[in-house]
């Protein structure tokens, strides 16, 4: 069965191109990022090897109290899972981004983000030494330097990553759905700050046992 | 639960909020008291509450779209903060999230104090924000909550269905404190509950002293993560 099939969801490729965009930036495997967007940019993640997790947080750039919240977004869209036409909300009911293309069909906000202290208790309690995606988000916060902390860390969307509920009420962790090349892009409905985890989980397929590069692009907001 | 005798009991009214702090040994039942109620919860490690409830790491590691006896609610940190010891629902939701201001008005139309007193209108969000600010907390601290007695179906293309009848009169779940425990509940209608009106149901709670959890204990043996993550929880007594 094709991953288009069993999404329902017809795959929107975008009309922008790469050659066009006013910024674009490889973040290396395991690399976190933090970058603000503007109203009306349009940004795009790409999966440049394929089955990669993207661990991504949003937030309002006037008031980081404001950030993307997990559950109000599948709550107001009643679907688990982001895909073309998705509004990112926001704890206080914002729309932050609107996801314009997908050529991958579906993404996770159930999964979060992996942390040493999750990985000992799903994997055992040596694994505690490896880098892990809470470590690349506090770091990466505490580099940018506004007074962002742990508070801030919440429940993220992971691009690419493919994590069906069954109805029973199982989660399970399913092989991916993406491949090289694939991507995702939002156009920002106000000004938000990004702040993504390039995955470096190696004890779990979510990223194929193998973290690799994504990149990230940036075009202008329409005149 | 029958053993030791009730410390406390209290009924939280209808759209009311609620929070304690949970002594580690003690368990809470909270019963619905006439069927098809909604408790929001969110919890906290009362001595370092950037330590919270944290939604991903409960789901992700017991593989759980649900919550129900032998389970538990894993903080940030690897640690429990409440085990499910017992339950007669059997499902209670850990996904659809709480109500906002405008979602309470768009379906329920407005509402004030000055025109209906204390049965104004209350949504989960403004109800969360104000007990969290009795505790020091604030937006920054606002994260994924826990509806129990409340179902939200998955079907396979992801759509999210509200269940109803899921919770009938008596129907009851105990949460035991495996830490000193931030617990912040309120009796907000569910976000996805399609009843026409505006109608948040009561429930009970109770108080009691219950021992610290076995070698045996189901919710410790229930998954090789929940005993490890039992472990991780003793150590940061010690």
């Amino acid at each position: 069965m094709s991953a288009t099939i069993s999404i329902g969801k017809t795959l929107l490729e975008s009309k922008l191109r790469s050659e066009d965009a006013i910024y674009r930036h490889i973040i290396p495997a395991g690399d976190p990022w933090i970058c603000e967007i503007k109203r009306g940019q349009y940004f795009r993640i790409v999966d440049l090897h394929g089955n990669q997790a993207v661990d991504t947080l949003f937030y309002n750039a006037h008031d980081y109290s404001d950030r993307y919240s997990a559950q109000d977004t599948i709550q107001q869209q009643r679907n688990l899972y982001l895909t073309t036409g998705t509004k990112l909300i926001s704890t206080a009911g914002t729309v932050l981004l609107t996801i314009v293309a997908d050529t991958c069909g579906r993404h996770d906000t159930l999964g979060g983000a992996c942390a040493s202290e999750s990985n000992m208790v799903r994997y055992a309690i040596e694994k505690r030494h490896m880098h892990a995606c809470r470590g690349s988000f506090l770091r990466a916060v505490i580099e940018w330097d506004h007074g962002m902390s742990k508070r801030d860390i919440t429940s993220n969307i992971n691009f690419f990553m493919n994590v069906p509920v069954t109805p029973e009420g199982k989660l399970t962790f399913a092989d991916g759905i993406s491949e090289p090349g694939k991507y995702v892009e939002m156009r920002a409905e106000t000004d938000v700050l990004a702040l993504i985890s390039n995955c470096p989980q190696l004890n779990n397929p979510c990223n194929a046992y193998n973290p690799t590069p994504v990149e990230v692009l940036t075009w202008a907001a329409e005149p | 639960m029958s053993e030791t005798p009730i410390l406390w009991e209290e009924t939280i009214q209808p759209g009311a909020a609620w929070s304690h702090v949970l002594k580690r040994g003690t368990a809470l039942r909270v019963t619905d008291l006439e069927g098809g109620a909604n408790v929001g919860g969110i919890f906290y490690n009362f001595e370092c509450p950037t330590e919270r409830y944290n939604l991903p790491d409960t789901l992700k590691a017991q593989h759980i779209a649900r919550l129900t006896a032998g389970y538990v609610l894993y903080s940030d940190m690897g640690r429990i903060l409440v085990s499910v010891t017992g339950d007669s629902v059997g499902w209670h939701d850990p996904i659809g999230g709480t109500s906002s201001r405008q979602l309470v008005e768009s379906k329920y139309g407005p509402s004030s104090y000055q025109h209906e007193r204390n049965d104004y209108h209350k949504n989960g969000r403004d109800t969360f924000l104000i007990e969290l600010g009795k505790w020091g907390l604030g937006p920054r601290d606002l994260v994924a909550n826990v509806n129990l007695f409340s179902r939200v179906d998955v079907a396979d293309d992801g759509t999210m269905t509200f269940h109803p009848g899921n919770s009938q009169a008596g129907d009851h779940v105990d949460l035991r404190a495996e830490m000193n425990v931030l617990v912040i509940l309120n009796t907000c209608q569910h976000p996805l509950d399609p009843a026409p009106k505006y109608q948040p149901k009561p429930v009970q709670i109770s108080l009691r002293r219950v021992g610290a959890p076995k070698s045996d204990d189901p919710c410790r043996i229930s998954r090789p993560e929940n005993g490890r993550g039992f472990t991780l929880t003793e150590r940061y007594f010690l």
